[in-house]
């Protein structure tokens, strides 16, 4: 009893059979070989598995893949353009924000999200959008320092209208919009 | 000029993929034909099994195999490779270790009893409802005190009353004297509860049995793959230890609970056999991370704490009882004795320590090294037993630890709770410490003489505001194998290190090591290191490690080990290269090797720099061997395997500032401060990291976190 889901990952457009009850993050690792979305809890408590979904946020272990049908989905995969790495990754890296890896590719998707909706947030601010990211390694503080670190470069290049930046949302907004079309 | 970037803040190189995804951890190992097991684990905390049906699982759709304990039955149980010993010589454990899948009882609520292997986890999941237990539930004790009286609900036949071990050490007719004579005793009963470690990823593994050459490749979330290679092949499967392949992928943090030889790390190398070499994948869920891997602490402890008037402590005796689950875990024994009793002393100068440590079995998963293991649970009864003397002499809490800290002249200092004695000459001793000025520094920075005030100000906003303190040492850099494995602490493995160096015809360099990294950054600490003994470039420096094919032996990363020990490893074989390039480099300048001088990646005969070979060219030479010293080996390739004098005896200060609201109850960690005794920092940005990650799990043990079994 298979389902169609078609979707845009990542700018590419793929066509999926699944099972009803498969999940979006299983679509992703087990269908697509995107394993760089982790799972952590299975529970949607953790984090480790959060995607954009059009744009959004979302933890994609508490997604079924039959709802992600026609949306455009942004992984970490997808997240640096042209070789270059998204100012978060960057900024991850520079302030020490992660040891495991492991809560990485959603904290980072997370923060996308974030600055998105809050482009110079306080440290209150970043610590309550991370409130359903979990890390066991860092403490967060160098998380919190990271973010705050990549905002100005975000808000500069939304202002300078360069889509290149701020990367990975307005290419999954754009990609919804392709992916509506191809339902 | 190569720029030396030991003691900088350089940047990862495993963060490169981790920030981008393309890190490998366990269930990101795909193989073609890779089959998913999944365990059926007890709803019981403690029943027999009379039997189990798994004809109906066996015909669910995908499913390739089913098994229980009796498949394995010939198997024997797993080892526990760390009972407690005595220190003068081995006392008696009543060991009860778990099988692969249990046999006719279950322990605890999550253990193992059967096995479905499918091609789908999702299949393999579904056939688990389908199979039928018939269980016979038995009374169930997971109290760690209460299960030791008289009454309760006995686990194991071979452990009368549920004792595994009792253990002791120190003086007890002195300390007992001690605490009669003193003017002031404190007695409390204090308890450390027991955690949950929580890494975020999970524990997995991978079996693969190749027939045409009889042997297993296994991929381990293992922080020691090494030792599980040698565990599995010699104490369990009966397989020669060079036909087993571990290979440790990414680790998603670890927290001491991937330390340890697991059921299903052999059920899957015995299920790929038994299924003609399938690659089989066990991940386990979240939900059997918290009932099927191990516990941390769980300590209810009796102190009683005497001292002069003065403030000067003249005697401390404990009890404690030491919960380790239903069956033993490889090491859990050795947390709550060597690793806890023996430091029990901490940085103060007390003349008599008595303590006796009881093993109790209980209904619950096993409890084994977690976070800092044993030492974290004795500075904490040793802390509060300092506050609470304080309290009762009216005294302030850090004008008492002052009046009781060894002197900076007492090293090397052996203390009389037996951490340095063994009965074979075997001997480790805190080799220094300063601890008075890390406290005053802590102290000024945190406002201590205006605290007062601080308390008024506070009151003001309807909070109560508290300073709590901790003084502390650390055993780090574990161990001399002389003293861990002779000393009677039962410990079965020596504790050195090892590395590999080579330097390639192109002077890049490879390391290998033996030990394992989960998050600490290793990748990047050892390419520090060798990058500046030899003089190279860092980025020409790649670390390679977590496989047992292509690695030296090693004993693995935990006990705060990896940088003292594999760290000088990697010193020691960069001199192994140094020596011999300094050879050649005397040969090709026509000189001798006492002539020639090094600085840094140039060699040269003394008084002419200008006429130097680099590294890179005498590896060039090394290499290519057209041209060699008589009696030299062609290739820089150089071993070293460190085993260490004496562990490292770090020390600190940490003040944590908190408000307590008046009314709710509320409490906001307003300050959290540490003054650490760290050594030589390799990289200082990933060591205030690794403090800050510690600090959180303290932080987090001591407001929020607990794993509590109902009874």
């Amino acid at each position: 009893m298979a389902e169609q889901v078609a979707l845009v990952v990542n700018g590419t457009a793929h066509t999926v059979e699944v099972e009803p009850r498969r999940l979006l993050v299983e679509l992703l690792r087990d269908d697509l070989g995107l394993t760089g979305t982790h799972v952590g809890c299975d529970t949607s408590q953790c984090g480790a598995c959060t995607v954009l979904v059009d744009g959004q946020a979302m933890k994609s272990c508490t997604m079924l893949a039959v709802q992600a049908d026609g949306s455009s989905v942004a992984t970490i995969e997808g997240l640096a353009t042209d070789g270059q790495l998204h100012p978060l990754q960057n900024a991850f890296w520079e302030n020490h924000g992660l040891q495991c890896g492991y809560c990485t590719p959603g904290m980072i998707m997370t923060a996308v999200d974030l600055l998105a909706q809050t482009p110079d947030p306080s440290d209150e601010q970043i610590r309550a959008g991370l409130e359903g990211n979990y890390c066991r390694c860092t403490g967060y503080h160098n998380i919190v320092a990271a973010i705050r670190a990549a905002a100005p470069e975000l808000r500069a290049a939304a202002t300078a209208g360069d889509g290149a930046a701020s990367g990975a949302t307005s290419a999954a907004s754009d990609n919804a919009a392709s992916g509506g079309e191809g339902r | 000029m190569v720029v030396d970037t030991l003691g900088t803040r350089l940047k990862r190189t495993e963060d490169a993929r981790f920030i981008t995804g393309t890190g490998t951890y366990l269930d990101d190992v795909r193989l073609p034909g890779m089959l998913e097991a999944a365990v059926l684990r007890s709803p019981y905390a403690h029943a027999r099994i009379r039997a189990i049906d798994t004809s109906k699982a066996q015909a669910m759709p995908g499913v390739v195999a089913v098994f229980t304990g009796q498949d394995f039955k010939d198997l024997p149980a797993l080892p526990c490779a760390w009972p407690a010993g005595g220190a003068n010589g081995p006392i008696k454990n009543n060991l009860d270790t778990p099988r692969i899948l249990a046999l006719d009882d279950v322990k605890w609520t999550g253990e193992g009893v059967a096995c479905v292997v499918a091609e789908t986890r999702a299949q393999a999941m579904d056939a688990l409802e389908a199979i039928e237990v018939d269980w016979e539930p038995l009374p169930a004790v997971v109290d760690t005190e209460g299960a030791t009286q008289d009454g309760a609900p006995q686990l194991h036949e071979n452990a009368p009353h549920n004792i595994c071990f009792e253990w002791a050490v120190g003086d007890k007719e002195g300390t007992e004297a001690a605490i009669s004579a003193a003017e002031v005793v404190v007695r409390q009963r204090i308890v450390n509860q027991r955690l949950i470690p929580n890494p975020m990823d999970v524990r997995g593994a991978i079996g693969r049995y190749e027939s045409g050459t009889d042997e297993y490749t296994v991929w381990l979330t293992s922080q020691t793959p090494h030792i599980m290679r040698l565990l599995m092949a010699a104490f369990v499967l009966g397989v020669p230890e060079n036909h087993i392949r571990v290979i440790s992928p990414d680790i998603g943090g670890a927290f001491g609970t991937k330390i340890y030889l697991y059921p299903e790390w052999l059920l899957v190398a015995v299920v790929s056999k038994r299924l003609g070499g399938k690659p089989v994948k066990f991940i386990e869920s979240r939900r059997e991370n918290y009932q099927a891997t191990t516990h941390g602490r769980d300590h209810v402890s009796y102190l009683e704490i005497a001292s002069g008037r003065d403030g000067v402590v003249t005697g401390l005796k404990v009890k404690t009882y030491a919960n380790l689950g239903g069956r033993l875990s490889t090491i859990g024994p050795g947390v709550p004795t060597t690793l806890y009793g023996r430091v029990l002393g901490g940085p103060y100068k007390f003349p008599n320590i008595y303590c006796e440590v009881v093993g109790v079995y209980t209904n619950t998963v096993f409890v084994d090294a977690y976070r800092g293991a044993g030492r974290p649970e004795a500075t904490y009864l040793l802390e509060r037993a300092m506050d609470l003397l304080a309290d009762e002499l009216g005294m302030d809490p850090a004008e008492l630890r002052r009046r009781n800290f060894l002197a900076p002249d007492a090293f090397p200092y052996r203390n009389p709770s037996g951490l340095m004695r063994s009965w074979n000459g075997a001997e480790i001793a805190i080799d220094s410490g300063d601890y008075e000025p890390a406290l005053d520094k802590a102290l000024a920075a945190v406002g201590y003489a205006d605290l007062a005030a601080a308390k008024q100000e506070a009151a003001a906003r309807g909070k109560y505001l508290g300073l709590g303190l901790s003084t502390y040492i650390e055993v780090c850099g574990v161990a001399p194998s002389k003293w861990i494995g002779a000393v009677g602490e039962g410990w079965g493995a020596a504790m050195w290190e090892s590395a590999n160096i080579k330097v390639h015809l192109t002077g890049k360099v490879v390391v290998t090591t033996g030990s394992q990294t989960q998050g600490q950054g290793h990748e990047t600490t050892y390419a520090q290191i060798v990058a500046h003994e030899l003089g190279v470039p860092v980025e020409d420096v790649i670390v390679q490690h977590s496989d047992t094919q292509g690695t030296p032996f090693g004993y693995g990363s935990y006990g705060s080990r990896t940088a003292a020990v594999g760290g000088t490893a990697a010193v020691k074989a960069a001199e192994k290269i140094r020596a011999k390039a300094r050879r050649l480099a005397a040969h090709l300048l026509e000189a001798s090797p006492d002539d020639i001088e090094v600085e840094a990646d140039r060699y040269f005969v003394r008084g002419s720099p200008d006429t130097a070979k680099t590294i890179q060219e005498l590896a060039f030479a090394a290499d290519l061997g057209f041209d060699l010293p008589e009696g030299m080996e062609p290739f820089f390739d150089e071993t070293a395997y460190f085993d260490t004098p004496n562990c490292t005896w770090p020390f600190g200060t940490h003040v944590a500032v908190v408000e307590v609201d008046q009314e709710t109850g509320q409490v906001d960690l307003v300050r959290y401060l540490a003054v650490d005794d760290v050594g030589k920092k390799i990289n200082p940005m990933i060591v205030d990291g690794q403090l800050h990650g510690g600090i959180a799990q303290g932080v987090g043990q001591a407001l929020w976190e607990g794993a509590v079994y109902d009874e």
